[in-house]
């Protein structure tokens, strides 16, 4: 039996319908156009029941999902200069800025905390693509370096989601100059003797691809997920033809050896267990090592070990 | 000489002063030197006045410039015993990106720059200086090598950006900038950098993540090019201009902004106008930026580098 099912299910659903209006109960597949009722994407991690496509889903909910019992801290990242530029185009940025911290509840496009998942501890930063794009500009490049430094100092795996269009335009060369900032930050937890696992969600593209979701020790994406430097329009544009089916997606780059693994959402977590655990040197994690739920379930003597956890202590 | 848009009244004085004098030289009985010295020194300061007060736009166009001199050009005049080193071991070699050892004055270098070309046979060789994933594993290859053999490291930064192709993506784009770019951040060897034209992007940062980075006065580096800016965000290419504007992509923004450590002049009117005045500058800056890291230790020159990208950012520019 899946452990969310049993366990964290409840807790999900009151997640995710407060980040999405109550009178928008429906979403369109935007892969498939079936129409899901938010209760029954929620419960499936958000991916499409119908077809199987990975949409979105906000760091905050992925973090619930992905460590034990949905708990996590938030690691503090430090804020940048706001609008050093000054930018404006047909919007003033910093009113791009509030408009998405609204929309978002999130302060900016990445979110780091550290936790355990299946008793393993770890620092984990997620991009957040409904926040502009997730584009990558000097509070991201913050966010990565304060997780590399956590994961150094607790000396910790660092798992990073990304999710992004690509550079923070609004903040011009700064965005650029994420690109060797972020770098240095992996580069401090590999030369750490840390695992640095990324999982490339859709779409991870642009300078954030090329920089530090491309130099992880194992790189895993999510099924279907665009990956790419330079967008398909823009390549259509360039060399003037249709490109092939599937181009640019995960299971493109497993094929031609940018990715170590394409995992379905709901096998992610374990996925994740085991790799940070085999690449630490820790013993394989306990199967089913949740904090008890609220009301369990008194224990029938004869009942299959799977079917309700067991002490959340067995691990380590 | 090949006039931009916006030198178009230049064009037509000197054209007229031109004219003058073949008129002269037709009839020589005609005295037209005093009307025609007029116009030429209506020129110079027309010229002058221009690019003083260029406009960001205007720079990017500068920076592109087909008679600016280009990687091979400061490679051929500034280098001795220069050795072009080819291929990146695995796939091919990519013309876009020149690599190789040479001397500067006596000091064994590696030199790596995006090459545009300059006609058209040599642009579509070159690929406009737009690399592969092999350019960018030709320069990894290269710094690599600059490491073991404690040769200090040049890059001529001089491309509209890292290739859109199809086989360019296949062959892991992304992957090959962000080795090139970690690279660069690991080498105990001095890297110096000049952007000698377009910085585009990721394609330029990937060459451009050094100790020292100068950039001539008209050059330009940026996340995005205006166009490209200017369709994504106005929803419209045309508005280039706003978009250059607000993307702060010029050497002066880029030297408040503590992106870029120094700004090399160019002569008057661009370095399209005296290119060996240009290169004779450049190699000053180059000669001055590699001796001042000569005296680091491996660690000091890695610890540096990496602080300096670190700390970049923390201040915005003024109001
Ligand atoms: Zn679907």
């Amino acid at each position: 039996m899946n452990w969310i099912s049993n366990y964290v299910r409840p807790r999900i659903n009151s997640l995710f319908s407060r980040r999405e209006v109550p009178e928008n109960l429906w979403t369109k597949c935007p892969e498939c156009g079936t129409m899901l009722f938010h209760r029954e994407l929620a419960d499936n991690l958000n991916v499409c029941t119908n077809c199987d496509h990975h949409m979105g889903i906000s760091p905050r909910d992925r973090f619930r999902l992905l460590f034990d019992g949905g708990i996590f801290t938030d690691v503090p990242v430090p804020q940048p200069t706001t609008d050093p530029l000054h930018f404006r185009d047909q919007k003033r940025y910093p009113d791009r800025l509030k408009a998405a911290q609204k929309a978002t509840g999130e302060a900016e496009a990445m979110l780091v905390a550290e936790g355990e998942i299946s008793r393993t501890p770890i620092v984990a930063a997620a991009q957040d693509f409904s926040f502009m794009g997730g584009s990558m500009g000097m509070y991201v490049g913050n966010a990565i370096i304060a997780a590399a430094e956590r994961a150094v100092a607790l000396k910790r795996p660092l798992i990073l989601f990304s999710a992004a269009g690509g550079a923070r335009m609004q903040e011009g060369i700064l965005s650029l100059m994420q690109m060797p900032r972020t770098t240095v930050a992996v580069d401090m937890v590999k030369e750490a003797g840390l695992p640095y696992i990324v999982v490339l969600t859709h779409p991870t593209t642009g300078g954030v691809t090329a920089s530090y979701a491309m130099l992880g020790d194992v790189h895993i994406a999510e099924p279907n997920a665009l990956i790419c430097f330079a967008g398909p329009r823009v390549i259509e544009q360039t060399i003037r033809e249709k490109l092939p089916e599937g181009f640019q997606r995960a299971e493109y780059l497993l094929d031609h050896g940018m990715l170590d693994r394409v995992t379905h959402r709901r096998d992610l977590k374990e996925e994740l267990v085991r790799i940070t655990r085999l690449l630490m040197g820790l013993p394989p994690a306990i199967a089913g090592d949740l904090p008890k739920p609220e009301e369990p379930e008194p224990l029938a003597p004869a009942e299959p070990a799977e079917a309700a956890p067991p002490k959340a202590d067995a691990a380590e | 000489m090949q006039y931009l848009e916006f030198e178009k009244p230049l064009a037509e004085i000197e054209g007229k002063a031109e004219e003058l004098r073949a008129m002269a030289r037709a009839n020589p009985e005609t005295n037209v030197e005093k009307e025609a010295a007029a116009l030429d020194k209506k020129a110079a300061d027309m010229l002058g006045t221009l690019y003083k007060s260029l406009s960001p736009w205007q720079k990017c166009q500068v920076a592109r410039h087909p008679d600016r001199p280009h990687c091979k050009d400061y490679i051929e005049a500034l280098l001795t015993d220069w050795t072009p080193l080819a291929g990146d071991r695995n796939f091919a070699d990519d013309q876009a990106v020149m690599g190789g050892i040479g001397r500067l004055d006596d000091r064994p270098v590696v030199v790596i720059g995006q090459e545009k070309g300059h006609d058209t046979q040599s642009r579509i060789e070159r690929n406009f200086g737009m690399a592969r994933p092999e350019g960018y594993r030709k320069a990894i290859r290269l710094m690599e090598m600059a490491d073991r053999f404690s040769m200090p490291v040049v890059t001529l930064v001089d491309t509209p950006g890292a290739y859109p192709g199809k086989g360019a993506e296949e062959r892991g784009q992304s992957e090959a900038i962000a080795r090139s770019t970690e690279m660069c951040l690991k080498i105990g060897v001095p890297l110096v950098s000049v952007i000698i034209g377009e910085g585009g992007s990721g394609g330029a940062v990937a060459f451009a993540t050094a100790n020292r980075v100068a950039m001539l006065e008209h050059s330009v580096y940026s996340v995005i090019s205006p166009e490209g800016c200017a369709s994504i965000l106005w929803k419209d290419a045309e508005k280039m201009r706003e978009a250059a504007e607000a993307l702060r992509l010029t050497a002066d923004d880029l030297k408040q902004l503590g992106v870029i450590d120094r700004i090399v002049k160019e002569p008057k009117g661009g370095a399209q106008r005296d290119r060996t005045a240009t290169i004779e500058a450049v190699g000053r800056e180059v000669r001055d930026m590699v001796e001042k890291l000569s005296g680091l230790s491996r660690d000091e020159i890695v610890r540096e580098r990496r602080k300096k990208f670190l700390n970049m950012g923390s201040k915005g520019l003024a109001a």
